[in-house]
């Protein structure tokens, strides 16, 4: 590409046939729609009460009937009522979904019991909702806080907190303990300690190239071997879902992207199609085509960073350019039609922010041919290589069962035979009418993972070429009320993020602003995992197993 | 031998905004006369250090993915000198400062600035990195990471473009070339926290002993 070239391609508005007279949003389209449905919301959700006492029966009930999949454990303030916890189960063999509530009593001392036992992502989900509300969980072996520095005051999600007040801005070094306590239903606590006496305790991280962001591991060795990971999460937690609280609806979305940055498209989709479906508004199916062509180029775009990144930390600097030369291209088409390039903000509450670009097509349509030929210069330069081979065969290795209890989504879970996509499970957008296969494979090792990804790649462009020619016309943007309140209850909507389910759990009381905005976090089970994917392995091949579950940092803390 | 407009590659001197800042530090440089022997000297040195300023890698969110583009082959740093991302702040000249800071990530930064050796600069990228850009409102989120340490360039954006992060680096250079490098720049800047080190070190063996 000539340097010429190279420039013309960013006088965008120069070269461009002028646009047509913009289409003002949409006149002709259906009148507003916000009034509440009197049918219930498609993706409404009620939750089942269930009370504290007969809640551990409960659960347990649920997973000896094949409930293995814990989607989400979410912790609400309700303020009189007590601090609540809401768990989205679901049944991988039958498809089965069941949301369950449980509230705590009182906001001194909450205690519920805990699920860790039977699903081991319930560890983690229940330190953070510790952390955030201060619901302690009996029996739960590890009640630390996640997020927050171990001398932080309060409980930042309660609606009462005084967080500014007690927590100043703290320059002395965090504290990091070295015992962890247990609370019982009895009332009594154990203190267990996170190592044994004799580990040699490694730190990776906050500061470290090859954790992909600012992720801190403590690592107990022997020799080279790993013996345990302790995971010290928070570094990047901007208690998103907090400030969402304040703000109206159409605010709350501007920070969706700035979460998994490399799902930025899918992140936005998932929050706006929970808006609209709560509040039964649909959207044209211009912008349904739109959206899903979106997601897949952000798939590409995060696959391909994916690939560099890994490339990189195994030292295969070519390999790492080669992939931003070909990122470029899929982010010049987002620059044209949203004017962003990593940031994009495109969709709104009722479709899009602006139409195609003119150019759009014609810049897919020569995409598609060219990715597929780089591609293979993929396989040339570092998967067939056999220093790939050797640093990735047989590394890491986690079984379907592990992925389930783990919750471990996206292209991790289908590395290890599980069929998670929930394009498939549960079609939305335009995903019903394109046909596509769910990348699959059994290994589960970090070479499955990378070539899941691959396999992603060929069928995302399958996927953007089948819908190209086929965007259907009408309005980009459907008639919007300025002020939009979306009725009382509670939401939950998924897409198939780039490394994941990304879920959204809205509940509302019908305020122009929602009571409790809850985000299921792609990369939350996937660094939950680390410990037992990297357990036995050297420490070298932590670098290679946390590239290949592909976790992006500002997602995990959200 | 009074300092005279620094020439950086790529771009005439009419082209950077705000030369009125610049020229105040250039004006302060020239003040009481320069040394006819050293000047020349030091412009030399500035020649060669504005040309090979290592980075630190450091990112904590969006703003990075952008500076690895910029690293990438399109955008291609190493034009400029800036391509040698080091690993450990000990061999970093400037750091970038790409993404949120937070209350928990806040002496960490700090103690990675006080690794660097001097003579160091901060680059603040992006909005979260001046004021808390998206997310002032946030009880967990340092607004504008001047608050922690001294920053040299402020580079604005949600993230900012490649373009944008070089032009940041150049305004860079400029400032780089109006030092005195000897006599100043290259004098040990005294350890802030060594009497105070001291005095707890002192603190803690009087405790020892008693016990």
């Amino acid at each position: 590409m000539t340097h010429n070239k190279y420039l013309r391609n960013h006088r965008l508005t120069e070269e461009a046939p002028a646009p047509e007279a913009p289409k003002a949003a949409a006149p002709a389209g259906p009148a507003p729609k916000d009034a509440a449905p009197a049918a219930p919301a498609r993706n409404a959700c009620e939750p089942r009460t269930v009370a504290p006492d007969a809640l551990r029966a409960e659960l347990e009930a649920l997973r000896a009937q094949g409930y293995d999949f814990l989607e989400c454990l979410t912790g609400i303030d309700e303020e009189a009522d007590g601090l609540g916890v809401i768990y989205h189960l679901c049944n991988t063999q039958t498809g089965s979904r069941t949301v369950l509530k449980a509230t705590a009593e009182g906001r001194e001392n909450p205690i519920l019991p805990t699920a860790s036992d039977l699903w081991d992502i319930a560890n983690i989900y229940e330190r953070e909702v510790y952390d955030f509300y201060g619901v302690k969980f009996a029996g739960h072996p590890d009640m630390r806080r996640i997020f927050m520095r171990e001398d932080w005051v309060g409980y930042p999600f309660r609606k009462d907190d005084k967080t500014e007040e007690n927590n100043p801005l703290r320059m002395d070094n965090e504290p990091l303990s070295d015992t962890t306590t247990q609370y019982n239903a009895d009332g009594t606590t154990e203190t267990h300690t996170i190592f044994g006496k004799d580990d040699y305790v490694v730190n990776i991280g906050p500061q470290h190239p090859s954790t992909h962001g600012v992720l801190h591991f403590r690592v107990a060795l022997e020799g080279e071997t790993i013996r345990k990971i302790d995971p010290v999460l928070g570094y990047i937690h901007r208690g998103i879902e907090k400030i969402s609280e304040q703000l109206t609806y159409p605010q709350t979305l501007a920070l969706t992207d700035r979460m998994d940055y490399l799902g930025a498209m899918q992140s936005r989709h998932a929050l706006c199609m929970c808006i609209e479906q709560a509040m039964g508004v649909e959207v044209s199916d211009r912008v349904q085509v739109i959206r899903t062509i979106m997601d897949e180029l952000q798939r590409i775009d995060s696959h391909i960073l994916f690939f560099s990144c890994l490339c990189q930390d195994l030292g295969a600097t070519t390999a790492f350019l080669y992939g931003f030369r070909d990122r470029e291209k899929i982010l010049d088409i987002f620059e044209e039609t949203c004017g962003g390039r990593l940031i994009l903000n495109y969709n709104t509450i009722g479709g899009v922010m602006a139409d195609l670009h003119p150019n759009f097509q014609k810049r897919v349509k020569e995409f598609i041919p060219y990715m597929r030929r780089n591609l293979e210069e993929y396989f040339d330069i570092f998967c067939n290589n056999v220093i790939a081979h050797n640093r990735l065969d047989g590394v890491g290795v986690l079984s379907k069962e592990q992925c389930i209890s783990f919750g471990c989504t996206g292209g991790t879970g289908r590395a290890s035979g599980w069929h998670n996509d929930v394009r498939k499970l549960r079609p939305y957008a335009a995903y019903d009418r394109v046909t596509f296969n769910e990348a699959i494979r059994t290994e589960g090792d970090s070479y499955a993972r990378l070539m899941i990804r691959m396999d992603e790649i060929r069928e995302s462009l399958s996927i953007i070429e089948q819908l190209i020619d086929n965007i259907p016309e009408g309005p980009y943007q459907e008639k919007m009320k300025p002020i939009i309140k979306v009725p009382e209850g509670t939401y939950y909507s998924s897409v198939e993020a780039s490394r994941g389910e990304f879920g959204v759990l809205l509940v509302s009381k019908g305020d122009k602003n929602p009571y409790r905005l809850h985000y299921r976090s792609t990369g939350l089970p996937l660094v939950a995992v680390m410990d037992t994917a990297c357990r036995g392995n050297m420490l070298a091949d932590l670098i290679s197993i946390g590239g290949t579950v592909d976790y992006v940092v500002p997602d995990i803390d959200r | 031998m009074a300092m005279k407009h620094p020439k950086i590659k790529n771009i005439p001197y009419e082209e950077f905004k705000d030369n009125e800042t610049f020229e105040e530090l250039v004006a302060q440089l020239n003040a009481g006369g320069t040394n006819v022997i050293v000047r020349p000297l030091d412009d030399l040195i500035n020649w060669g250090r504005s040309n090979s300023l290592w980075p630190l890698t450091f990112a904590t969110s969006c703003c990075g993915i952008e500076f690895m583009a910029v690293c990438a082959a399109r955008y291609d740093i190493a034009r400029f000198g800036f391509e040698v991302t080091r690993n450990s702040p000990r061999q970093a000249d400037v750091i970038l400062v790409s993404g949120t800071i937070t209350t928990k990530m806040a002496p960490v930064l700090r103690r990675l600035y006080d690794q660097m050796a001097d003579p160091k600069y901060v680059v603040a990228i992006g909005g979260c990195a001046i004021s808390g850009g998206p997310f002032t409102k946030s009880y967990h989120v340092v607004k504008g990471v001047d608050q922690i340490i001294p920053v040299d360039v402020y580079v604005p954006g949600c993230p900012p473009r490649p373009e944008a992060f070089l032009y940041g680096m150049m305004q860079l250079q400029r400032k780089v070339k109006a030092e005195n490098f000897f006599g100043t720049t290259n004098k040990k800047q005294k350890d802030p926290y060594r009497d105070e080190m001291k005095q707890k070190g002192e603190e803690l063996l009087k405790q020892a002993e008693q016990a």
